[in-house]
């Protein structure tokens, strides 16, 4: 047997969960090994992305990190603004409100940025209790004795015990997936993400957005944009460049048989955004994430032995209406993580039972899975309540009363309210057919134009920066048929049809007098959002170490 | 345990770097020197034995002052603590057997004397293969050349090294030698670190490494030959058997397809690259 060496904890990620989970154990004394994939932490990292400070979480970033807001995040997010947009037609609300429920800060953030300077202070601290940071190194799966998980494995390393095993190793855990505690099965559980980092060079983002020194905005966008798929767009502003994304549910994307990044440039090239975008348009990193729904699908007990899941690998991501909330669970699902092993060992208890048991008593799991969700989902969630929604706002009767003062106030206030924004439910209604309504009863005509264009998906992923694990793919098709796998060549989104440089290809084969529709897979495009796994039948795995994409903005 | 790997500055011979005149001569000013290529493998074997075992690597070469930068590559790139430079004007034009003799002395003043000695394969420029085994002849320690794969056993202090028998891939002989002993690495050497305590080892070697980079002149020690108490005759030209009789110019590479220059400016000359490509490409 291969020697094995042994750390009190292991943390696999160095992302915000695993940051702030080796923060905590440094800061008890726990000699912490961190294991991060990417050359740098932040490297295989994608996010919208705001990260928040809840007043009601007893950990948040800068508590565990002085100085992360001075040195590691973009702007504070001080104005929000939800637009519904119908064709030209755009009626805006300021849902400035419901940022700030809860909320003692919110900054926008690029995940290199963030994550490498993170990196740097967990290793700092995680070096004084005899462990460290290290990059380039793949879990690669769990070491078991006697059905207990007792270390990880390590496609760099030899294989590792620890006392506690914290897997905070991102939306495709494979960690999580190993013990059983995660699967790649139902789209409906997961958004899709895609996200462009845009340059602003010579114009400053306060005179673009009428903002004060230092300051950022929010905004969202909904309605008939994006060929009926439910979800949104976003634009975020950053110290001196624009993130401009959009958010959709993998199982609307897929039945609607869009490509996602032509999705985004329907929101790129829209007017709605014109006073923003700048004409000379330099688009810095394409990138694009698949995060999970935590309404459906986060685990209510993510602590297992030693074993905890943190952060987007244990489906921490709160996304209700416009509230999209994830690193911040993170961090503090990771600090509680740090805190479970102190518990563990006063208690003699194992610490992933510590680690469920600290969460229980932050009230995490209320904010996960809220249960005025779960009522609206029984009653809202199905064909007819759908149908009947949508008649009745598209109705003369529904338009009539859009059309009516009190509807506008009615409106805005429910845009801007925690509570609705929890019992939402994930149908046509609230993200396509409301907002166009509102759109077409309320708005206005908007004035700017927009002459942006946007980079073709070859450029897009032409300087995108690879190191190609040669002869080594991390993604194999196990069954190629086009009913089985051909929903990746639309939803992957480095893939597209008629596009021979992506990942999925649609393949026509002829035997005989029957053509075969499959699809052949090449995985050196590929931006690691994990996509496939869940639309495709597919073995999926991460590139080894150091391996794969990597991203400069994220 | 104290590590020491010989080095040369060489010419650097990469794309882009080397320049030749119309004669086919190196044009020796123009081109920069760097460390030996080869001598980049017997580093990193020194430096994976430090994180292993612990101990002091230090790097060692003969040549003029301003090869004091080729030790400085090596302390920076592969963390070493001490640099020794061997220059001295009765050191010039040396042959591998002068060279041998006055590397021999160096390693034999150093204190402690070295466990260990490393030396690269060959150099980018005499490319004689002769310097190492030369230096060790001198020593009289075991040897182990070729080395692919090296452990040692700190309790046997015992190295067991993996080597190519005649550079024959196939042919791959397992050998072991007491300390002290002198260990060329072949061009085929692999590092190797599966423990994550000797990665977070160099990491930390690297960030320590970076404050005595910086000050790197401290950690320098310059010998000539009254320091080495080495008589002028028998070290540099006037210790070296070897005649140079003539020196032939590199040959061109035979042209076997001719050649037409385009600049991308010439339009009408990238018009017909273009039309000349375009069968080639699949495309209409």
């Amino acid at each position: 047997m291969t020697d094995r060496e042994h750390y009190e904890a292991v943390v696999v990620g160095c992302g915000p969960g695993g940051a702030a989970a080796a923060a905590s154990l440094a800061e008890n004394d726990v000699e912490t090994l961190v294991l991060e994939r990417g050359v740098e932490a932040g490297s295989k990292n994608v996010s919208g992305g705001l990260l928040y400070a809840e007043e009601s979480s007893s950990y948040t970033i800068d508590d565990l990190f002085p100085g992360f807001r001075e040195e590691a995040s973009e702007r504070e997010i001080t104005e929000y603004q939800m637009h519904n947009v119908s064709g030209s037609q755009v009626k805006s609300f300021d849902i400035t409100e419901l940022h700030e429920h809860d909320t003692e800060w919110s900054d926008s953030v690029l995940r290199r940025k963030m994550d490498s300077w993170l990196e740097q202070r967990v290793h700092e601290m995680t070096v004084e209790t005899g462990g460290g940071v290290l990059t380039d190194v793949r879990v690669d799966g769990l070491l078991w004795e006697d059905d207990e998980v007792v270390g990880v494995s390590c496609a760099e390393l030899d294989p590792i015990e620890a006392d506690m095993i914290v897997a905070a190793d991102g939306v495709n855990s494979e960690l999580a997936r190993e013990a059983g505690m995660m699967d790649w099965e139902e789209p409906e559980e997961w958004f899709h993400g895609v996200k462009a980092v845009v340059d602003l060079p010579d114009e400053g983002v306060e005179e673009r957005f009428h903002l004060p020194p230092g300051e950022g905005a929010a905004h969202l966008f909904a309605g008939d944009l994006f060929e009926g798929v439910r979800g949104g767009g976003f634009l975020y502003t950053n110290e001196d460049s624009l993130s401009i994304g959009t958010v959709f549910h993998l199982d609307s994307v897929v039945e609607q048989q869009v490509e996602v990044h032509e999705l985004l440039d329907s929101l790129i090239t829209h007017p709605v955004v014109g006073e923003w975008i700048p004409d000379e348009y330099t688009e810095l990193e394409y990138a694009a994430k698949l995060t999970p729904d935590s309404k459906k699908v986060a685990h209510p007990s993510p602590g297992q032995g030693r074993l905890a899941l943190v952060g987007d690998a244990a489906g921490q991501m709160q996304a209700q209406g416009p509230v999209i909330k994830g690193m911040n669970h993170a961090v503090t699902a990771g600090a509680l993580a740090g805190d479970a092993f102190v518990e563990a060992e006063e208690k003699g208890m194992d610490p992933g039972k510590a680690y469920v048991k600290q969460l229980s008593g932050e009230g995490i799991f209320r904010k996960l899975r809220p249960r005025r969700y779960k009522v609206a989902r029984a009653l809202g969630e199905n064909g007819p309540m759908t149908a009947l929604t949508d008649g009745l706002l598209t109705s003369f009767v529904g338009r009539w009363f859009m059309r009516r003062g009190f509807m506008k106030r009615l409106t805005g206030w429910a845009m801007s309210s925690p509570w609705m924004a929890s019992m939402m439910p994930d149908t046509r209604t609230p993200y396509v057919t409301l907002p166009t309504v509102v759109a077409e009863e309320m708005g206005e005509e908007v004035d700017s134009e927009n002459d942006v264009e946007p980079k073709s998906l070859l450029d897009r992923i032409g300087d995108l920066k690879y190191d190609t694990d040669v002869g080594n793919p991390h993604i194999n098709v196990l069954d190629d048929s086009w009913e089985a796998s051909g929903a990746a060549v639309m939803a992957c989104p480095v893939s597209a049809r008629d596009f021979g440089g992506g990942c999925y290809r649609e393949e026509k084969v002829k035997a005989g007098d029957v053509t075969e529709r499959t699809v052949s897979l090449d995985t050196q495009p590929c931006i690691e959002c994990g996509t496939c796994a869940v639309v495709a039948d597919t073995e999926w795995r991460h590139p080894n170490g150091g391996k794969g994409v990597e991203f400069k903005e994220g | 345990m104290h590590y020491v790997v010989l080095t040369k500055g060489v010419p650097d011979f990469r794309e882009g770097q080397v320049e030749f005149d119309d004669d086919g001569h190196l044009k020796r000013g123009a081109t920069p020197t760097v460390m030996n290529p080869n001598d980049h493998f017997a580093c990193r074997a020194a430096l994976q034995m430090k994180v292993k075992h612990d101990g002091k690597v230090s790097i060692m070469g003969m040549g003029p002052p301003d090869f004091s930068k080729i030790l400085y590559e090596g302390m920076e790139r592969f963390y070493a603590d001490e640099l020794y430079l061997l220059s001295d004007k009765a050191f010039a034009a040396a042959d591998t057997w002068a060279t041998s003799i006055t590397l021999a002395t160096g390693l034999k003043k150093l204190d402690p004397e070295p466990d260990i000695v490393f030396a690269g394969f060959k150099t980018a420029d005499g490319e004689t293969g002769h310097t190492g085994p030369q230096t060790d002849w001198c020593i009289e320690w075991p040897i182990i050349t070729h080395v692919i794969n090296m452990t040692y056993e700190e309790d046997d202090e015992v190295i067991r090294a993996k080597r190519l028998v005649e550079g024959d891939p196939d042919e791959i002989e397992t050998v072991e030698c007491s300390t002290p002993a002198v260990v060329v690495t072949d061009p085929e050497f692999e590092t190797s670190y599966r423990k994550a305590s000797h990665r977070l080892r160099r990491k930390k070697l690297r960030e320590e490494t970076q404050e005595r980079a910086e000050n790197h002149e401290e950690y320098t020690t310059q010998w000539g030959h009254e320091e080495l108490n080495l008589d002028p005759d028998y070290v540099g030209l006037d210790g070296s058997p070897t005649i140079v009789s003539g020196v032939d110019p590199i040959p061109k590479p035979p042209s076997e397809r001719d050649a037409t220059m385009v600049t991308p400016d010439d339009e009408d000359g990238m018009q017909e690259v273009v039309e000349e490509l375009v069968p080639y490409g699949g495309g209409a």
